[in-house]
């Protein structure tokens, strides 16, 4: 295993290729739980989770339905999976880290239908990455998800006490923010790792 | 039935995108060029009206506690259909749209249709729901790509309007996205409150 193509991936999707800001996946999350730093970091912390036990786990499935010719199956297939992990994973919480439960609360099963989740399993596939490959793709993918509603939310506590034109009052305002930190990602695009 | 209000709630007053603010990362993502939208709205105008009479014909069937998760079977069946009839037919298209086609099934606009409106109503009306919420998104996706693709590109549907070099790049790369939305969002507001203030 070449330690320099992980960093690379990780890399990419952490900061090039930031899941949110540059490939627009996972959007509505994004949105929506970035008002309060605390429970945005619950929401990143759940995603990387997930991410990365379901690129790990669609990875023989796929393997499955390339074996058995039912490729067109796919997309059935993740949902279903993702679905069915998320449903796993709050009941395995409940039971066994019911304070790491209540913390994430209702953003565990937000994430199934976060885009974000599907697509970097159905990325996996389209670069055709190895296990360990796809593994570190998905937790990275996570982790830029976690950096950007980071630094989204804390700049949204302080959006609340700016004074916008009525109009850009609320959503506006927060894609306009949003459209400035894709910019200043922009910046990340000719990133390379030197050796 | 009433069709007409249907038709002026999914355009105008409950537009997925701009009033419910449904469905945000396809109509960031694809709107660079009108060929794109165009058929990005068309793909999800076409699995959203199946999906909604499909779950509205279920509706008595489906129990209570997993009806997400068979909504969400329905959505990716009619999903993969669309798919694999775009990469067969209009590969130019489905090239274009890429990763977000598949993205569909988890495009919040279908699920909240098929639970807040499909699974209470007759298959009919829930057709006409899913071809008027459609269109409403289609709009948008071709203002969008339509505002995006001339100020970006210079162009109008591939149609050079002013030369390349006038034109402003970052409209059509992610962050244009995220300011043309806002601005289009943010008219929207300012429209709501006039017509609300003149009353």
């Amino acid at each position: 295993m070449d330690w320099t193509t992980l960093l690379d991936i990780a890399l990419g999707a952490i900061l090039i290729n930031n899941f949110i800001l540059v490939q627009f996946l996972g959007i509505c999350p994004f949105m929506g739980v970035s008002k309060k730093m605390d429970t945005a970091v619950g929401m990143g912390f759940a995603v990387i989770f997930v991410m990365g036990l379901a690129a790990a786990l669609c990875y023989p499935v796929n393997l499955l339905l390339e074996s058995l010719d039912l490729r067109y199956m796919r997309t059935v297939a993740f949902v279903l999976v993702i679905a069915a992990l998320v449903e796993l994973v709050e009941m395995f919480l409940r039971k066994s880290l019911p304070a790491l439960y209540e913390a994430l609360g209702v953003y565990l099963p937000l994430i199934t239908t976060n885009c974000a989740v599907l697509g970097v399993v159905l990325l996996n596939v389209q670069e055709e990455y190895n296990f360990i490959e796809s593994v570190v793709y998905g937790i990275a993918g996570g982790a830029g998800f976690l950096v950007a509603i980071m630094l989204f939310a804390s700049i949204r506590e302080r959006l609340e006490f700016s004074d916008p034109p009525k109009a850009f009052q609320g959503f506006p305002i927060a894609l306009i923010t949003a459209g400035l930190m894709a910019l200043c990602f922009m910046g990340f695009s000719g990133l390379q790792i030197p050796w | 039935m009433n069709i007409g209000k249907q038709l002026k709630e999914g355009l105008i007053t409950q537009n997925p995108v701009l009033v419910q603010l449904l469905g945000m990362c396809s109509v960031l993502a694809i709107t660079t060029s009108i060929a794109n939208g165009i058929g990005m709205g068309l793909s999800v105008t076409v699995i959203l009206t199946l999906s909604n009479i499909f779950i509205s014909l279920l509706r008595k069937i489906i129990p209570e506690q997993i009806r997400i998760a068979s909504y969400i079977v329905v959505i990716a069946g009619f999903v993969t259909i669309v798919d694999l009839l775009l990469q067969a037919y209009l590969p130019e298209i489905a090239e274009g749209l890429g990763l977000f086609i598949p993205l569909i099934v988890v495009n919040c606009i279908l699920l909240a249709r098929a639970e807040s409106f499909a699974s209470k109503n007759t298959p009919l009306a829930a057709a006409v729901d899913g071809i008027c919420q459609g269109l409403g998104y289609t709009l948008v996706l071709v203002v969008m790509s339509a505002i995006r693709e001339l100020l970006g590109s210079g162009a109008l549907a591939g149609r050079q309007i002013f030369p390349a070099n006038y034109a402003v790049m970052i409209m059509t790369l992610p962050a244009g996205g995220f300011l043309t939305l806002g601005c289009l969002i943010a008219l929207v507001q300012w429209i709501q409150r006039k017509t609300k203030g003149g009353k």
